[in-house]
């Protein structure tokens, strides 16, 4: 390691320079790794798409009378290069406009997921005692439900607006991640460190956001991007059971409509490929995301003292 | 010297191939031992002594370059096929290693594990209950398992796990390191009483001069690599030749000797990085009687006085006639 | 006596686990321990694994609850309410075996030594890391403050730990085997680095090891402790080349530093402070029991039933055995 050569600047800032460093290495890292940047360059194809979608296709194009004149369930063509649905809308207009909600959804209840867990872990783990094991019953409670029984129920309840599920997949998730999070923050307690920190006067807030959360970080960033996956799914699940938003396309919700106007039966393909095999490109793409974060963040490998 | 020397190492050279490119390790490291004698290896962390001993019986992990040659009972280690080598890593030569203790199947009574080693080598006649007995455990400890032992009796059977084939050498790396001073003694005195009633040889390789001290005949302190000096552990001790033994020797003080009383002795700098090894001898940078030529010449072992012992120091007054 | 007002003073400290399993007994680690830390002094309390040593450490520093007795700093009881402790946590600072594995990996040396000042909030705070780190030989500063833990060498790690310590200027520095996961010739720089700072800071050291040879090379007095409690204790080179409690003597026979002695290899493994004896809680081990010698003194009777307290014998000595005392005063007996 070089030692920063840099004038007489104050120690804060050399340190954020040597955080700009670790985050350059990190990158480097990412980009090394083959399977990573293919599942990166699939989700910043689908995030650019789901965000230029307005540009790309007007949303009035998704209405219910959009298609009244075009032929219904019309196969791919120039005017329609995806074909057209049952009632013949542009299927093409209506997979852009699904990657927003899908990917909308999947991030959101991502975010509930892994805030309810990170808390749920972090605290239980930590505090310990009947804090942990309540907190852990509940986790339990939410790890052996059914999901969809759940899921469907909530959502009849709450009704079926995209951040009503977002919240209502992250509600019903998060349990796994609660559990990881409590086995890592059990073990970095044990750490020496921490119990310098005590000896130090540190407060118990002081440990948990100095020593705990930085070493477990990693992991919930990881955790994280392996549970949109999950998320996408669900809300594909659902839409595809007739709970989705109404009135907005998702690719869950396309599945439906082939299914349900007969597109399987007479072989629309142009209908129920296209959103099946977007949904299985950004759950795979997330995954695989997901684990190179994983090698490269995992705590057990990075704290590894240095190699031989 | 009592009898012929079942172990004889020339020349050894073990380099580690890592990402970070070749490691050498061990750079050139001679010894013998003979039957019922004791060779003690003192050294910090990465000095290779913890590589030689893995060397010995080509535990080392593989890519790694082993050259020299590493003659057990005449016959070469370094050449042998694998079946051989199985056979020779049990009857010809055990380890006994500091986190041995580990190496106990948790699941499994000890008397079954160690009945299991017999069997693995085709060894009849021989029962677990005596190979507990004499290393001083009893014999019904034979159904115990591992988590119900302590530290000092679990280390006791993987001794008696090692002497299971009758091996005519035993290599000893840290065997008493993470055990209490008491328990430690124990172990010392058990290895001392088998070694005396077998006629064992003995590669006892630990940091810890002062526990050579009780067990060594012979001493061969590492330095990067490399022996910096050898020869009988009493006059090693008691009269350093090179300044990295007599720093060595002087951090574990003599109680009572009034000269170390508020005065603790070390060395200025670190062990050096086996990646990274200073020119020329390698121990300069940290030396107290640090010379000019010192960085310049890469110095060999050179006869100290009579010539049973030796040192690789430009201060040792070389005798007349035995360098070229 | 000399030493007019200790700096740490504990009397009957008891530390007690629960048991573990449902039906256990309960494990005394420290069972009545009365000791004195003096001003400037550096005290060794040495002893086996297991005899509870590192538990009083741990209580010394309010990081382990006492179950009975009493600790007073700097003539005061100690405060166990969360400000006491935050208080104490400013002038005693604890210094670990384990280097590598008290400093946080992700953090960088400053930030590391930083800590204190930063939870106690002291004003100047970059100077103060910048002048520990210099006191404790890391010098210059500047070359380590940006570097991360696993930079740096096992014996530069333990001195960061003592920056860390040192760096709040406490009273009392409480080193748990400072030196044990350290190479040989690094050592002896690390206690030479401790005996200085009890020289140019003032701070008093209680180190707990179980290696003498260091107590010969920095401590100026010793307690041995046996089995949750202080067995033998005094000026440590009478200790040493003197000893009197059985124990503390062949604890002294198998430290090969001590060659002279002949070998007193106690049977057995370290104690288990679940069942704790009775009488005098080292009878089953005790050598001069097994040798008859306290018979002919008269007391291997009371061996084996009283318990038996620490007695002063020479001037500022004081130990815990029936036949030491019984042979000082053969009269009392």
């Amino acid at each position: 390691m070089t030692i920063a050569t840099a004038g007489p600047s104050s120690p804060r800032q050399l340190a954020w320079a040597r955080r700009r460093r670790s985050a350059a290495r990190f990158s480097r890292q990412l980009l090394s790794d083959r399977a990573g940047v293919a599942g990166l360059a699939v989700l910043v194809f689908f995030v650019v798409v789901a965000l230029a979608a307005p540009l790309l296709v007007s949303a009035s194009e998704l209405s219910a009378t959009a298609g009244r004149g075009n032929p219904d369930l019309a196969p791919p063509s120039a005017e329609f290069p995806l074909g057209t649905d049952e009632i013949g809308r542009s299927v093409l207009a209506q997979l852009i406009w699904g990657a927003r909600i899908s990917l909308f959804i999947g991030v959101v209840a991502t975010l509930v997921a892994v805030v309810i867990g990170s808390t749920v872990g972090v605290t239980a783990g930590f505090v310990g005692g009947r804090t942990e094991r309540l907190l852990m019953a509940v986790d339990d409670w939410f790890l052996v439900i059914p999901f969809l029984p759940l899921a469907i129920v909530l959502a009849a309840v709450l009704g079926s607006s995209a951040t009503t599920l977002a919240v209502v997949i992250g509600v019903t998730s998060w349990a796994g991640s609660g559990r990881l999070l409590r086995a890592q923050v059990l073990s970095v307690k044990e750490r020496l460190f921490i119990e310098r920190s005590r000896a130090l006067g540190a407060s118990g807030w002081h440990i948990v956001t100095r020593h705990v959360l930085p070493h477990t970080a990693p992991l919930i960033l990881a955790n994280a991007i392996l549970t949109v996956p999950g998320a996408i799914l669900a809300e594909s699940t659902l839409a595809f059971l007739g709970f989705g938003d109404r009135l907005q396309p998702s690719w869950g919700k396309m599945l439906e409509g082939a299914l349900s106007s007969g597109a399987l039966t007479v072989g629309a393909w142009w209908y129920y490929w296209p959103p099946g095999l977007c949904i299985v490109a950004v759950v795979l793409a997330f995954t695989v995301v997901g684990r190179a974060l994983e090698r490269i963040l995992d705590p057990r490998l990075v704290d590894r003292p240095m190699s031989r | 010297m009592t009898g012929s020397a079942v172990l004889s190492v020339r020349d050894l050279h073990v380099t580690y191939h890592g990402s970070s490119g070749a490691v050498p390790a061990v750079r050139g490291v001679s010894l013998d031992v003979h039957e019922g004698e004791t060779v003690g290896v003192a050294g910090e962390s990465g000095c290779g002594k913890s590589t030689v001993a893995m060397a010995l019986l080509r535990l080392l992990p593989a890519g790694t370059r082993t050259d020299g040659e590493i003659l057990l009972d005449g016959e070469d280690v370094l050449a042998m096929r694998a079946g051989r080598l199985r056979a020779v890593r049990w009857a010809g030569a055990s380890i006994v290693f500091q986190g041995a203790q580990h190496a106990l199947n948790p699941v499994q009574r000890i008397g079954d594990q160690i009945t299991e080693a017999l069997r693995v080598h085709n060894i009849k006649g021989t029962k677990a209950g005596s190979l507990l007995e004499l290393v001083g455990l009893p014999t019904r400890r034979a159904d115990a398992y591992p988590h119900e032992l302590s530290g000092g009796q679990k280390q006791r059977v993987m001794i008696a796990m090692a002497l299971a084939c009758d091996p005519r050498l035993l290599i000893a790396d840290e065997p008493t390191t993470a055990l209490d001073v008491m328990v430690q003694a124990q172990v010392l005195a058990l290895l001392e009483r088998i070694q005396s009633e077998r006629g064992l040889a003995t590669i006892f390789i630990t940091h810890d001069l002062s526990v050579l001290s009780y067990v060594a005949d012979r001493l061969v302190v590492m330095y990067a690599g490399r022996v910096a000096e050898e020869g009988p552990a009493a006059a090693v001790l008691d009269d350093p030749q090179h300044p990295y033994t007599r720093a060595l020797a002087g951090a574990f003080p003599t109680i009572g000797d009034s000269a170390s009383r508020f005065a603790p002795a070390g060395l200025p700098g670190d062990p050096p990085d086996p990646a990274a090894v200073p020119p020329g001898c390698a121990f300069h940078p940290r030396c107290p009687v640090v010379i000019d030529a010192c960085p310049l010449t890469d110095v060999e072992l050179r006869p100290v006085g009579d010539g049973d012992r030796r040192a690789a120091c430009l201060l040792v007054p070389t005798v007349a006639g035995t360098l070229s | 006596m000399n030493g007019a007002d200790p700096l740490l003073d504990l009397a009957g400290v008891e530390v007690h686990f629960p048991p573990r399993q449902r039906g256990g007994s309960v494990a005394k680690a420290v069972d009545g321990v009365d000791l004195q830390v003096r001003r400037g002094e550096v005290l060794a309390l040495v002893g086996e694994s297991g005899c509870g040593k590192t538990t009083l450490a741990r209580a010394v520093l309010g990081l382990q609850p006492v179950t009975a007795g009493e600790i007073r700093f700097g003539g005061r009881p100690v405060d166990r309410t969360r400000a006491g402790l935050r208080a104490l946590r400013r002038q005693a600072q604890l210094v670990f075996q384990d280097p590598t594995g008290s400093l946080n990996p992700r953090q960088t040396i400053y930030e590391i030594v930083a800590e204190g000042p930063r939870i106690h909030r002291l004003p100047d705070e970059q100077l103060l890391v910048t002048d520990a780190l210099a006191r404790c030989g890391l010098r210059p500063p500047e070359r380590f403050v940006l570097r991360y833990p696993h930079e740096l060498s096992g014996g530069q790690r333990q001195r960061v730990v003592i920056a860390g310590a040192m760096v709040m200027s406490p009273e009392l520095l409480v080193a748990d085997e400072p030196v044990s996961s350290l190479d040989a010739s690094v050592r002896g720089e690390i206690l030479r680095l401790l005996l200085e700072l009890v020289h140019t800071q003032d701070v008093t050291v209680l180190v707990v090891t179980h290696d003498l040879g260091l107590a010969w090379n920095i401590a100026d007095r010793i307690a041995v402790m046996y089995l949750g409690r202080i067995v033998e204790v005094g000026p440590a080179a009478e200790i040493l080349e003197a000893p009197q409690h059985p124990y503390t003597r062949a604890l002294l026979s198998v430290v090969p530093e001590a060659h002279r002695m002949d070998q007193e290899i106690l049977i057995g493994e370290a104690p288990d402070p679940t069942r704790i004896p009775r009488g005098c809680r080292f009878n089953p081990r005790c050598p001069m029991l097994r040798s008859g010698r306290a018979e002919e003194l008269g007391v291997a009777s009371a061996c084996q039933a009283d318990d038996v307290a620490l007695q002063p014998t020479d001037h500022d000595r004081a130990v815990a055995c029936h036949a030491v005392h019984a042979a000082a005063s053969p009269a009392a007996s």
